[in-house]
């Protein structure tokens, strides 16, 4: 709490404050958090107007601009890079600063890092609905954009590692080499994913180097990888400082960390062939991808131990606070969605998994219950902290977590069911060894799942809107508390 | 352990950290992806994949901005049903000049791999303006203005540059054109003649009658048609050794 106050303009910082020189820029990690609760809401809302639209069709208006394939990315770019890079950029600029005990070097860069971020995702997002993409999942925008994020990523990693340089303490904290190979691992995968020929130096439109099967396994090297580094090693980061800030107890084992994080970093990119099963890829290359993908279990599991156990001895705490709560429940789906990945890493599963809704499945059990559940709770824990205030209110903390949840399995279970219901029709033969259902009865009979599925996302979205809401009063009452504090300081200068 | 290893050395040292991380996560891409431009075999050797023609690679660009591989694979898996339901499981070579390959992740619609050929292009304009009115159970939406906007083809030329750049065999002079005519044949090469790209986009849409007017403007949906006409059926299979194709897997 110390620095936080030091922080504010009242208390221990004020002489300090007063000179210009804030202790830590939190100023730029309230931009973010602020930030990522805007993209979670717009990213989530399109989501479920996607979703909607594979429920009901006519939804797609015949305009251009929504339609499903323009606005699919929409979504993706505003969850994964708008709501969870906010997310990140955040926790990581509070982490770095509060385990280095320094400032970040730059103001100007930290600035930097925060408009061209904005910026890259607001063009994206309009430069798909105008109908540009690279078609590759999760890295579909254009050359320019690809060029500004490139940049604002290379100031972030020296900002980021700039600030570690300065740390007051030897020992380089656990969480910062999560951050750390994230940001690392980020720049060489989004940098060779995106090798390209443009077609003009006025075009969006770009020629990716590779063709066919090399093109392929470069992408899904690069798609798996954004999960392995971008939606799990960075978010292990928060991970590992807020859970045990919110427990008030240290990290179960400090051995478990570092085998957790080498293991991680080196056996994730080998994963990627594995969305290339039974394809064109070789077989030598997706046998490798499963073999790793089977191996990844353990560090996965090393890691979500590592994080459930720090909450040994103060298990209590799951029932009175709701914060917590969030923070084991993300971990619970790290460990079932690292569980359910690696399975569907299996040729055989992968067979009837592969092209279905299945897969769609797990990535959301992964991304809502594992990224967006770990920085719900991460960021109820440090929204009151940097606004100097008490969470405005743990009851409704408590109506978001149960909103989530339900969400959440409301989500992968329509997913489930629709996923192999669709596996298994599409392989179904009659008795004279003819395929038994047409490719649209398949269609037909997973209607009622994608209306569970938009229901699901509506009862996640109205949990964020929640959140909102809390969070907002959280500000206002932080803002009103300071000023009540100016007042009364500036009466009790009067008086002396 | 036991030589003396602290791994306190690397968690104070943040440069040791990164030379570490990097190496760490870059021997699998190397391993994984490199190999596959050198061993033979990874592109089968068969005779037929072609590079498209100036009008079906227009129809791709259209096909990949409106973003229809997130619900359509081209990708056939070497199973039963697949080759009940779509035909001949697919080769690398069948996309060795699709930049980018747009194999997709997802069948939230049927595989299109192989769609050249079964539909008529009456059919295709009826269903991609109102995919409802030809199945009733459809979930696609409708991509009406395709009929309706006029095809640009102003950057043809630059576009097929830029393929060649990436090795795609188009032709911008006399020695590439003729390189062309012996491996494609010469009514395929005059097509992969850069210079002559508008030209060529005219007379394709011109002499077949993908959106059903035939001497009408050239829309996107010619171009889109097209392409999808020109997909998995350029391999003659006649000619394939398939026990080949098990040893190249």
């Amino acid at each position: 709490m110390s620095s936080v106050a030091a922080a504010s303009p009242y208390a221990l910082g004020a002489d300090r404050a007063a000179a210009g020189v804030e202790e830590y820029n939190f100023d730029i990690v309230k931009k973010f958090t602020i930030m990522t609760l805007v993209w979670a809401v717009v990213g989530m809302s399109v989501g479920v107007y996607i979703a909607s639209e594979l429920a009901w069709p006519f939804l797609n208006f015949d305009i251009p601009y929504i339609e499903f394939g323009r606005f699919r990315p929409v979504h993706t770019t505003s969850v994964i890079l708008g709501f969870g890079g906010s997310a990140l950029f955040a926790t990581s600029y509070y982490i770095v600063q509060r385990t280095c005990q320094a400032r970040l070097i730059s103001d100007f860069a930290a600035s930097f890092t925060f408009w061209g971020w904005q910026a890259c995702v607001v063009l994206a997002d309009a430069s798909y609905m105008m109908g540009h993409t690279t078609s590759r999942e999760y890295a579909e925008m254009e050359w320019p954009l690809a060029l500004l994020i490139l940049v604002v990523w290379v100031v972030y990693m020296n900002l980021f590692i700039g600030t570690i340089m300065r740390r007051k303490q030897p020992h380089i904290y656990v969480a910062n080499w999560f951050y750390l190979a994230f940001i690392l691992a980020v720049a060489i995968l989004h940098v060779f994913n995106h090798l390209a020929i443009p077609v003009s130096m006025f075009s969006m439109k770009s020629y990716s180097l590779f063709s066919g099967v090399q093109d392929a396994m470069t992408q899904w090297w690069y798609g798996h990888n954004m999960v392995g580094f971008y939606l799990t090693a960075a978010f292990l980061g928060m991970m590992y400082y807020f859970v045990p800030k919110q427990a008030g107890r240290p990290i179960y084992s400090y051995r478990l960390s570092i085998v957790h994080f080498w293991a991680l970093s080196f056996m994730y990119m080998w994963v990627g062939a594995h969305h290339l099963h039974w394809t064109a890829l070789p077989d030598w290359t997706s046998t490798l991808a499963a073999t790793f993908s089977i191996l990844l279990l353990m560090p996965s599991w090393g890691g979500m131990i590592n994080g459930i156990m720090t909450l040994s001895g103060a298990w209590d705490k799951l029932r009175t606070d709701p914060v917590m709560r969030f923070m084991i429940v993300a971990l619970s789906f790290y460990g079932m969605s690292t569980f359910e990945g690696p399975m569907m890493a299996l040729k055989e599963v992968n067979a009837l998994s592969h092209y279905t809704n299945w897969t769609v499945g797990h990535v959301h059990s992964g991304a809502l219950g594992w990224v967006a559940m770990i920085t719900f709770g991460s960021l109820y824990h440090l929204i009151p902290k940097l606004w100097n205030t008490r969470l405005y209110s743990v009851r409704l903390a408590a109506i978001h977590f149960w909103l989530a949840t339900i969400g959440i399995l409301l989500y992968i279970v329509a997913m489930w069911i629709s996923g192999i219901t669709q596996g298994l029709m599409w392989r179904a033969y009659d008795q004279f060894g003819n395929l038994q259902y047409s490719f649209i009865e398949s269609v037909a009979a997973i209607h009622p799942f994608y209306v569970m599925r938009m229901i699901g996302g509506v009862f996640f979205l109205s949990g964020v809107l929640v959140m909102v809401f809390n969070v907002t009063m959280t500000i206002l009452q932080g803002k009103r508390e300071e000023r009540q504090a100016l007042a009364a300081g500036g009466l009790a200068g009067a008086n002396v | 352990m036991k030589l003396g290893f602290k791994h306190e050395w690397i968690e104070t040292n943040i440069g040791l950290m990164v030379v570490i991380t990097m190496l760490a996560i870059s021997v699998a891409g190397m391993v994984e992806i490199i190999p596959l431009f050198f061993i033979k075999g990874t592109v089968e050797n068969v005779a037929g994949p072609r590079p498209y023609t100036p009008l079906e690679l227009r129809g791709r660009d259209i096909y990949q901005d409106n973003g229809c591989f997130y619900c359509h694979s081209q990708m056939i898996r070497p199973f039963r049903d697949e080759e009940l339901r779509y035909g001949h499981y697919s080769l690398a070579a069948e996309s060795q000049y699709d930049h980018p390959f747009l194999w997709g992740s997802e069948r939230t619609g049927p595989d299109l791999a192989r769609i050249g050929g079964k539909y008529s292009n009456a059919w295709h304009v009826q269903h991609l303006i109102d995919p409802r009115s030809v199945v009733s159970q459809s979930i696609m939406p409708g991509f009406p203005w395709l009929a309706t906007t006029p095809l640009n083809m102003s950057d043809i030329e630059a576009r097929m540059k830029a393929l060649r750049d990436v090795g795609v065999p188009y032709a911008l002079t006399k020695q590439e054109y003729e390189a062309d005519v012996k491996k494609f044949g010469p009514e395929l090469a005059k097509q992969y003649y850069i210079p002559n790209a508008q030209q060529n986009i005219i007379e394709q849409a011109n002499a077949n009658d993908y959106d059903g007017r035939k001497n009408g403007p050239i829309t996107e949906m010619d171009a889109v048609i097209a392409y999808l006409q020109s997909l998995g059926n350029q391999v003659d299979w006649s000619k394939v050794n398939e026990n080949q194709l098990v040893k190249d897997r």
